[in-house]
């Protein structure tokens, strides 16, 4: 299966984030470079604090770099970016239609049009029975895909997921986790997918990115072969896929141990 | 009986219990009917103020009163609340403001108020608006300020304008603190009314009680005291069932 490919390309140059006040400087992460192509699924695997949801938020617009560049070439893409946040960040005070329809209620797509891409997305995450329902009336995985839908729905140029199934159980994770990868292989979009398990980003990217522990650097960049359409299943219960685990969690591990050993100083 | 129907039901059962026991003891000869009158009394003296009309005359300069002050009191609180929570400048602004006014009792204004607006209702009206703004402009602004950090970031990072971030996501992300703060409100309006009432007006639920007690008619007074409790159920019943119809995202 060839997924065609589209969405933005990102050039990130040297970035660099530093918080607090200048006697107590704190490096998030340092001298980030890194090269995105069109429809590219990169993974960012890395310690807890190293970073990663930082450097997503540099992409978002979310926060500001102190040092480097970004170049996002998304011409032709009415919405630059989405994202995806851990907890779903649906609001509460909308129901999940209305919540879908958010990011292009703000743009002034018409009405019209905003139905009928609201009524394709929540087909495509099976959620157009609970249209009306609130969010606190669904579980943690139909809020995820309530999330998803409403950031696919935008078309925006590259998609941004902050550990969008970290809250889940193991099981409505392997659900939707197989779902984002069929989702992907229909759109074929530029994603930015952070995540700390090796499992998920083996499973959904084309390359991961190992970063260390604080403050965060990109330690080593593998691709990931498996061809599309990929099986979560069968994928996970491979031989080349444990050998790619065990490589990778030889490069990631001592990075752990040093985030821990740091946090427990 | 449906859990609901059966809920309502329970809900009536300690005003009536109260009225039950208040009955028997006066009947049973605890206490003197002439300083406490016992419901039946109480009964008996609302229907004659009923009937001749007064009662309705002063319920009605009550009401009207506690409702336009309420209305003009909570209205800009919501919306000074709202942009204190959305514009740092707005709020320091009016930081300092609300924190030395507010805790100043508001009865203590009415004399103030009488020299601003005179005898006539608006001078009513003036102190229920001034004791109606503050809790609700500190719930609001509350409401508006411990919204979840990520509803911003989503909000922002779905292209919300400012106006659509007020509209729709600062509103209803304070509205169920609005509503506390509403609810406060509704009973601190009626306490300012009727303390006002007796002493600076010629009618109202307030003067009813005040101008009873000056004629030692005890039973007149508890009919005043009466029908503002039963009001006061009454508005708060209607206030709960609106918050359901408007906060349907509101988990029980």
């Amino acid at each position: 299966m060839n997924v065609e490919r589209r969405g933005a390309a990102i050039e990130i140059n040297h970035l660099r984030k530093e918080f607090g006040p200048p006697e107590a400087r704190v490096v998030a992460i340092e001298d980030i470079s890194l090269k995105i192509a069109p429809g590219e699924f990169v993974c960012i695997v890395g310690p807890s604090g190293c970073g990663k949801s930082t450097l997503l938020r540099i992409l978002a617009g979310l926060d500001t770099s102190t040092g480097g560049t970004i170049r996002v070439e998304d011409a032709g893409w009415p919405v630059g970016n989405a994202m995806v946040f851990q907890e779903s960040g649906l609001f509460p005070w909308m129901n999940v239609e209305t919540n879908v329809a958010f990011g292009l209620m703000t743009r002034g797509v018409p009405k019209r049009e905003i139905s009928a891409r609201v009524e394709a997305a929540l087909k495509l995450v099976g959620l157009t029975k609970f249209r009306h329902h609130y969010p606190h009336q669904l579980s943690g995985g139909m809020r995820q895909r309530g999330a998803i839908a409403r950031a696919f729905v935008t078309d925006p140029g590259m998609l941004l997921m902050d550990e969008p199934f970290a809250a889940l159980d193991a099981q409505n994770r392997t659900i939707l986790q197989a779902e984002l990868v069929r989702l992907w292989e229909e759109t074929g979009k530029t994603v930015v997918y952070i995540t700390h398990s090796i499992d998920e980003a083996l499973l959904l990217g084309d390359r991961t990115v190992v970063m260390t522990a604080h403050p965060g650097r990109i330690k080593e960049i593998k691709d990931i072969p498996f061809p599309h359409p990929r099986d979560v299943m069968t994928l996970q219960s491979s031989p080349a896929f444990g050998a790619l685990k065990l490589e990778i969690w030889r490069i990631l591990e001592s990075e752990v141990q040093r985030a821990r050993a740091e946090f427990e100083k | 009986m449906s859990e609901k129907a059966r809920e309502r039901w329970l809900y009536l059962i300690s005003p009536i219990a109260l009225l039950a026991i208040w009955q028997v003891l006066l009947m049973l000869g605890f206490g003197d009917r002439r300083f406490i009158p016992a419901p039946t009394d109480i009964a008996v003296r609302f229907w004659e103020l009923a009937t001749d009309g007064q009662l309705w005359v002063d319920t009605g300069a009550t009401l009207y009163r506690v409702f336009a002050g309420y209305v003009i009191g909570a209205v800009p609180a919501i919306a000074i609340g709202l942009i204190m929570a959305m514009f740092k400048p707005v709020r320091i602004f009016f930081d300092p403001l609300i924190a030395a006014l507010f805790p100043i009792p508001k009865v203590a204004l009415m004399p103030l108020l009488l020299l601003a607006f005179g005898f006539g209702d608006a001078s009513k009206i003036a102190l229920v608006a001034t004791a109606v703004f503050f809790p609700v402009v500190v719930n609001t602004y509350a409401g508006a300020a411990n919204i979840d950090k990520i509803y911003w970031d989503v909000a922002k990072n779905y292209g919300a304008s400012s106006y659509v971030m007020f509209t729709r996501i600062v509103f209803f992300g304070a509205l169920p603190m609005i509503f506390a703060g509403l609810k406060i409100a509704l009973a601190v309006s009626f306490v300012v009314l009727v303390a006002a009432e007796f002493v600076a007006s010629k009618s109202g639920l307030g003067y009813l009680i005040w101008n009873s007690w000056e004629l030692l008619q005890v039973d007149y007074m508890f009919v005043g005291i009466v029908v503002i409790g039963v009001l006061g159920l009454i508005t708060a019943v209607l206030f709960q069932e609106l918050e359901n119809l408007v906060i349907p995202w509101k988990s029980n």
